[in-house]
């Protein structure tokens, strides 16, 4: 496998030719703000927050599905895109219903994380309040629509790792959201293998244990990657 | 199939053809204007006159004034007559014998069709799109005979690079260039797709070339499946053209069945299979990764870019991804020389370019005209200007991704770059007039609406902030805004146009930023209009939209 090294921020790195730009920054310490990947699981590129600048291109372009290319000239932290990473964050805010002091996700959210990294002190967009569901039909597991944030990590652990395939997209812009199977209830899910790798890659509280405190909202992420590895490279000692 | 049957056929269809033609126009907007009974009376009046053998009634496809129709005209004497119904239809049959003809006449030499070119449209209302021996006899899939047998794919490939052909679809990439790379890129299979999935407010072209004249694109793409490698070839339409539909599946059939798809395409080694997937209307699907994401059974969203199409497309295979225009150039490219495309058109920006003009102006309906040619004579000469003693304000072109382009503008030259340079793009071909009464920032919210709706979920930037821009626009026009709504909806345009995922999203904010730029005082009068004191804040309900 060949090498090619690119400038990231100003520092020169080598990477192995495969990866992606999001790879090759966090092996050399340099962190880009991410919301719907997750290790383990294949890219998404939905949330917009991993963009990044490249020299001689107009266009920004996702760190985690763009690969890396000799002599690139990578820029992750530009006024700019803090600027717009700042209003994605709003955006998703304004979005949904996300009150945190009232959330099991409180302290363990990737949203909250990221609302504060980016600085966002106020929220500049207008709520929209949109009427959204709860779904405690599963006898372990909860989902509140009004805290997703449409990442599809469910839906993409559940396909890629449980091999079930229970979640999936329904609708469409504004009106889309997650569902079980045929858009009926969890609990009467006929594929869901109640394993809760989706309650593992939920970023927010929008996927929950049922009964579980604030306390105990730690999801559990890097098993998701625990187990691709001990799948695919054998590799199970942590 | 050879060469000779071509012949054959051509000559058996003219042997048959009886002195007097009529054609009815049987495309969508004709039929919705009952052309369907029309036609009717005309077959029905020849057989009671007891003219069949020397009068034939022929259902062709668009003849380009839509507004006028259903249009009927009279061959060889080329009278053309507008609104007919099926009262008046049978006089035309009358007149034929001298007897009064009550159908209104349309004046044929008006410059609405003399100032119009015919590539594309060269059959279109002249022959029956729904028989292939029509298409034959002028001159149809020689082209694709001269193809295989007599060139290279990669002789084909210069023919079209040379031609200087660009994608119709709106973005204008060279296609021989598109063609090139997907002919190099390695795959054990490849593909050819053709995006017919037309989805602008106020655009018909592509539906119009597939109703009236759908082998032409089934030619094309044959071409094309012979230059790029590929033995497989995919139309993608949307579900709301079921005429189209229905006459491709038939055009397919009887190409199947004459060999001229298929294996051994004129006894050559060449196979090629066309198959058609139709869309379940959402406009995202005419983005390109999305299109295919759509054909190969899954959801409908976009995928980021890089990889393009060309290198890992359906099925991760190299594709080629033309327009239903750009395919129905390809084999008359073929069969008259690039020079002559070339000579067409401006140094940039070669051949004719299909616009559906509408909104406020006299004459609406297709109109193919060179490129190059200004905007005020497409909109003034051939569309007829404003109606009813108005006058023209502004022009959209390029739909709910493209711009307003103000009436000083009327003598740019319409190409690619030119409209670029004014902010708007060409686009599919949609063009939309406007006259002194519309409200430049109702036509944003207008499109930004259409967005709002279209858009697929997958990134924030479009799901999320259209919703935004739509809320900022809707507040501006109902005069609740103030100054520093005007700032946030500047800032959350640039941002989406940066950020969004794929073309929809990043061209959302299109029509509103080409609105403030040339219209600007329209949203300051609205601001005023506010005061800081009027300005309320939109009450707080649900507004995701549960009621819409």
């Amino acid at each position: 496998m060949s090498v090619t090294t690119l400038t990231i921020d100003g520092k020169l790195i080598s990477a192995s030719q495969d990866e992606t730009i999001l790879d090759a920054a966090r092996g050399a310490g340099i962190q880009i703000p991410t919301l719907c990947y997750v290790d383990g699981l294949s890219a998404h590129g939905g949330c917009r927050l991993c963009l990044v600048e490249i020299g001689g291109s107009s266009r920004l372009q996702p760190a985690c599905f763009m690969k890396v290319a000799e002599g690139m000239v990578v820029q992750t932290d530009t006024e700019k895109l803090r600027e717009y990473r700042k209003m994605i964050v709003e955006l998703l805010f304004a979005e949904g219903n996300h009150v945190c002091s009232i959330c099991v996700a409180n302290g363990n959210c990737e949203l909250q994380t990221q609302a504060m990294d980016v600085g966002m002190d106020h929220e500049r967009l207008d709520y929209t309040y949109p009427q959204r569901q709860v779904d405690l039909s599963h006898e372990r597991f909860g989902i509140d629509h009004n805290r997703c944030i449409l990442c599809t990590r469910c839906v993409r652990a559940c396909d890629e790792l449980e091999g079930a395939h229970t979640w999936d997209v329904a609708g469409r812009g504004s009106n889309s959201k997650v569902v079980t199977d045929l858009n009926q209830p969890w609990g009467d899910s006929p594929t869901c293998t109640s394993c809760g790798k989706c309650f593992m890659a939920c970023p927010t509280g929008a996927i929950f244990k049922q009964g579980a405190t604030v306390a105990e909202m730690d999801h559990h992420r890097a098993k998701l990657e625990f187990l691709v590895n001990a799948r695919e490279k054998k590799q199970w000692h942590v | 199939m050879e060469l000779s049957d071509l012949h054959d056929i051509a000559a058996r269809e003219r042997a048959n053809r009886p002195p007097v033609e009529i054609r009815c126009c049987s495309a969508a907007g004709c039929v919705s204007s009952n052309s369907p009974a029309v036609l009717e009376e005309l077959r029905g009046a020849v057989q009671s006159a007891g003219l069949q053998d020397r009068v034939k009634v022929a259902a062709v496809g668009c003849m380009r004034l839509c507004c006028q129709g259903p249009l009927v005209q009279t061959v060889p004497d080329g009278a053309l007559y507008q609104k007919v119904t099926p009262e008046s239809a049978p006089s035309i049959i009358a007149g034929l014998q001298g007897g009064q003809v009550t159908a209104e006449r349309c004046d044929a030499a008006a410059p609405f069709f003399t100032q119009q070119a015919s590539v594309v449209l060269e059959n279109s209302g002249k022959i029956e799109p729904e028989r292939i021996e029509a298409y034959i006899a002028v001159e149809g899939y020689h082209a694709l005979h001269h193809v295989l047998r007599e060139m290279t794919p990669a002789e084909v490939i210069q023919t079209i690079t040379r031609s200087g052909l660009r994608g119709r679809g709106g973005a204008g990439y060279p296609t021989g260039v598109k063609w090139a790379t997907v002919a190099k890129n390695p795959g054990e299979r490849k593909y050819v797709v053709c995006n017919a999935d037309e989805g602008d407010p106020g655009a018909f072209m592509n539906r119009s070339v597939l109703e009236s004249d759908p082998h032409r694109v089934l030619e094309g793409m044959a071409i094309a499946g012979y230059a790029v490698g590929a033995s497989q070839g995919y139309i993608y339409c949307r579900g709301e053209y079921p005429l189209a539909i229905e006459r491709l599946q038939k055009a397919i059939k009887q190409a199947n069945q004459r060999g001229l798809l298929g294996t051994d395409i004129f006894a050559s080694p060449f196979d090629f299979r066309i198959d058609i997937r139709i869309g379940a209307g959402a406009f995202v699907c005419g983005e390109e990764t999305a299109l295919m994401a759509s054909i190969m059974g899954g959801r409908g969203t976009p995928t980021p870019r890089p990889p393009y199409p060309a290198e890992k497309g359906l099925w991760e295979m190299p594709t080629l991804l033309n327009n239903v225009e750009t395919f129905a150039n390809v084999a008359a490219i073929i069969r008259r020389g690039p020079e002559w495309f070339a000579g067409i058109g401006t140094e940039r920006s070669k051949g004719t370019k299909v616009f559906c003009l509408t909104g406020k102006v006299v004459n609406t309906g297709l109109v193919e005209v060179p490129l190059g040619t200004p905007l005020r004579r497409i909109v003034e000469d051939i569309g007829g200007g404003a109606p009813d003693g108005g006058t023209i304000k502004a022009v959209q072109t390029g739909g709910p991704s493209g711009g307003c382009i103000p009436a000083e503008f009327l003598d740019t030259p319409v190409d690619y770059e030119s409209l670029a340079k004014l902010g708007s793009i060409m686009g599919s071909g949609g063009m939309i007039v406007m006259d002194q009464t519309t409200n430049m920032v109702d036509v944003a919210r207008y499109f930004m609406e259409f967005c709002m709706d279209e858009s697929c979920g997958k990134c924030v930037p479009c799901r999320a902030g259209t919703v935004q821009l739509h809320r900022l626009l809707s507040r501006i026009l109902a005069a609740e805004a103030g100054p520093e709504d005007m700032q946030r909806l500047e800032a959350l345009c640039q941002m989406v146009r940066d950020t969004s995922l794929c073309g929809l999203g990043q061209t959302a904010p299109n029509p509103t930023l080409s609105t403030i730029h040339y219209f600007r005082a329209e949203y300051e009068a609205l601001l005023q209009k506010a005061g800081p004191g009027q300005r309320r804040r939109l009450p707080l309900v649900a507004a995701t939209d549960n009621s819409r």
